[in-house]
């Protein structure tokens, strides 16, 4: 059972009117792990989700979350899953924690409200209706209420989107506290930063498909070549660090003085590089490795860049 | 957080608790909305004052008073059953409450037992204050409890649907304008105030066919002139509620 996956979509497809929101898409998301559905705008991320917590009635395929269909299942199923939508969901006159005291009377071992309300750093919401709290209130509002019945998969429909800096990351180590105490988390994002940080497992999403599944660091490796950088003495012999070099690396003196290595970038390359500095009394300085991000992995497969980008912690 | 803090521990409460706190929570969110209460019992409460105290309508022979209040409950139960929870039911549509409550692991049905009771206990304390102030107005009201309860119950059904109805096919603005615009109508056409005799024939023929005018009609046929049971008019609100659940649960849409 431990290693049953706690969300398995096959061939999902689902349309709206004429529009094809997602087409043909396969998802498998491991127990106990942190996974990250990246995707631009309208690549069909939140229709995804939405059929794996049930509103969404697939048009073909088929979808099991904890090994159920979560409309024909959905009564045994909701208690056991937490959403967190994209907005709204709570009572414009509601109380921030008069609406989380309620989410936790509909479960059997809800946590601790007051707790949850100071982890999140809604205590100071006080009295104030939910239509008047600030929008990164609301969402940790709705943050809270998809993990205070203590579910064993949570559903996070872009959890930071529109947060600060500060609040994001408080997010972000709220889902770290999740995944170490073993609940499955599923969230949507388009952020980069974020699915780098803390999944561990992205599946990329364009135009209704999953165009790469895998770890960030397998994603990134699966991408183009990684770039060292150092700047010395102008005019090196490039042919001389050329042949010291393993096979298929590239070297290149863009401006006089800066060096550019690329290549498969290891340990032992840059033991490689530093020794043949060494060699011809050189001091390389501001040796810098720049490892390929996701950023250059989803720009390769969609050919699109994400929004969002300005906002990287 | 301690570590262990979010161990997953899943678990729906027990029906009854998630009901009760579901009622709970409905029925403060009612009160504690100025609009909706300026619907449910100011305007209730001060027509009954204003229009025992003034003789503005000629509401035929006897105390205005016992003209009046089952007119003014029939207006305490449409106000609530229909026009307040068709504008609070819109709203809770339009910004995902209703979706948001359907992932929870309250049951659909669950959650519309929660607004009917809510509506129950909003119209048992709309009644409580509006008998008592009738009561000061020299109110003596006749006939039998049972038939009272029971076309109270019969129009709140009926006005539960068409509100539902409302809410869950339109527009959250379209039914706050529509649900009030029908609210003042059927105040003025549905012999809540103005009796139905006043209308020429013709049209208080198809006016009496109106949800309010049936109840209103036929809570004055038992309290105003002792009828054991307004088997016509009970007809007509059961055929409504019949036709209202029936198409609300039909074409309810959730989000």
């Amino acid at each position: 059972m431990e290693n049953e996956p706690v969300v398995q979509v096959t061939g999902l497809v689902k349309r709206y009117g004429a529009k094809t929101a997602v087409n043909g898409l396969d998802l498998v998301v491991a127990a106990g792990a942190v996974t990250a559905v990246l995707g631009p705008n309208g690549a069909g991320k939140t229709t995804t989700i939405e059929t794996c917590e049930g509103y969404r009635r697939p048009d073909a395929g088929t979808v099991r979350v904890l090994g159920l269909d979560p409309v024909a299942d959905a009564e045994r199923l909701r208690p056991r899953v937490g959403v967190m939508l994209q907005s709204g969901g709570v009572y414009s006159g509601a109380r921030a924690d008069e609406m989380l005291r309620h989410m936790a009377k509909l479960h059997a071992h809800p946590l601790d409200v007051d707790t949850l309300i100071e982890r999140l750093g809604l205590g100071d919401c006080g009295r104030t209706a939910y239509r008047r709290l600030s929008g990164g209130q609301q969402q940790r509002l709705s943050l809270a209420m998809a993990v205070v019945g203590r579910p064993e998969l949570v559903f996070l429909d872009e959890p930071t989107a529109g947060l600060d800096p500060q609040a994001r990351r408080s997010t972000w180590d709220l889902v770290r506290e999740l995944h170490a105490d073993g609940v499955s988390v599923v969230l949507t994002t388009h952020f980069m930063d974020e699915a780098e940080t803390l999944a561990d497992d992205v599946a990329i999403i364009d135009a209704g498909r999953v165009v790469a599944q895998g770890s960030p660091e397998r994603l990134c490796r699966g991408g183009a070549e990684n770039t060292l950088r150092f700047t010395g003495r102008p005019g090196l012999d490039l042919g001389s660090l050329l042949k010291a070099l393993p096979d298929g690396c590239g070297a290149a003196e863009p401006l006089p003085g800066t060096y550019r290595i690329t290549g498969s970038v290891d340990p032992q390359l840059l033991a490689t590089v530093t020794s043949w500095c060494a060699q011809h009394g050189v001091m390389p300085e501001g040796i810098s490795v720049e490892r390929h991000t996701l950023e250059d992995v989803f720009l390769e497969l969609t050919g699109k860049q994400l929004t969002g980008k300005e906002l990287r912690a | 957080m301690s570590a262990g803090t979010y161990t997953p521990r899943p678990g729906a409460a027990p029906l009854p608790r998630m009901i009760a706190a579901q009622t709970a929570l409905e029925t403060r969110m009612l009160l504690r909305n100025g609009e909706q209460l300026l619907l449910t019992v100011i305007i209730p409460t001060l027509l009954l004052v204003l229009f025992s105290a003034v003789d503005i309508v000629d509401t035929g022979s006897g105390a205005s008073v016992d003209f009046l209040a089952p007119g003014i409950l029939a207006l305490a139960v449409m106000s609530t059953a229909f026009t307040g929870q068709a504008i609070a039911t819109g709203f809770e549509r339009r910004y995902g409450v209703l979706k948001r409550l359907g992932a929870s692991p309250l049951p659909r049905w669950a959650l519309m037992t929660a607004k009917t009771l809510s509506v129950l206990v909003t119209e048992v304390l709309q009644i409580v204050l509006l008998t008592a102030i009738a009561f000061a107005l020299g109110w003596s009201p006749g006939g039998n409890p049972l038939s009272v309860l029971l076309l109270l119950v019969l129009g709140t059904a009926a006005f539960s649907g068409l509100g539902l109805l409302m809410a869950g096919t339109l527009k959250a603005e379209a039914t706050l304008a529509a649900a009030n615009l029908v609210f003042l109508l059927l105040l003025v056409g549905g012999g809540v105030i103005v009796p139905l005799e006043k209308f020429p024939d013709a049209v208080q023929s198809v006016l009496g066919l109106l949800p309010v005018s049936a109840l209103s009609e036929g809570l004055r046929d038992v309290l105003q002139h002792g009828a054991s049971m307004p088997w016509a008019q009970a007809g007509i609100l059961a055929v409504w509620a019949v036709l209202g659940l029936g198409a609300a649960a039909k074409f309810f849409r959730w989000e």
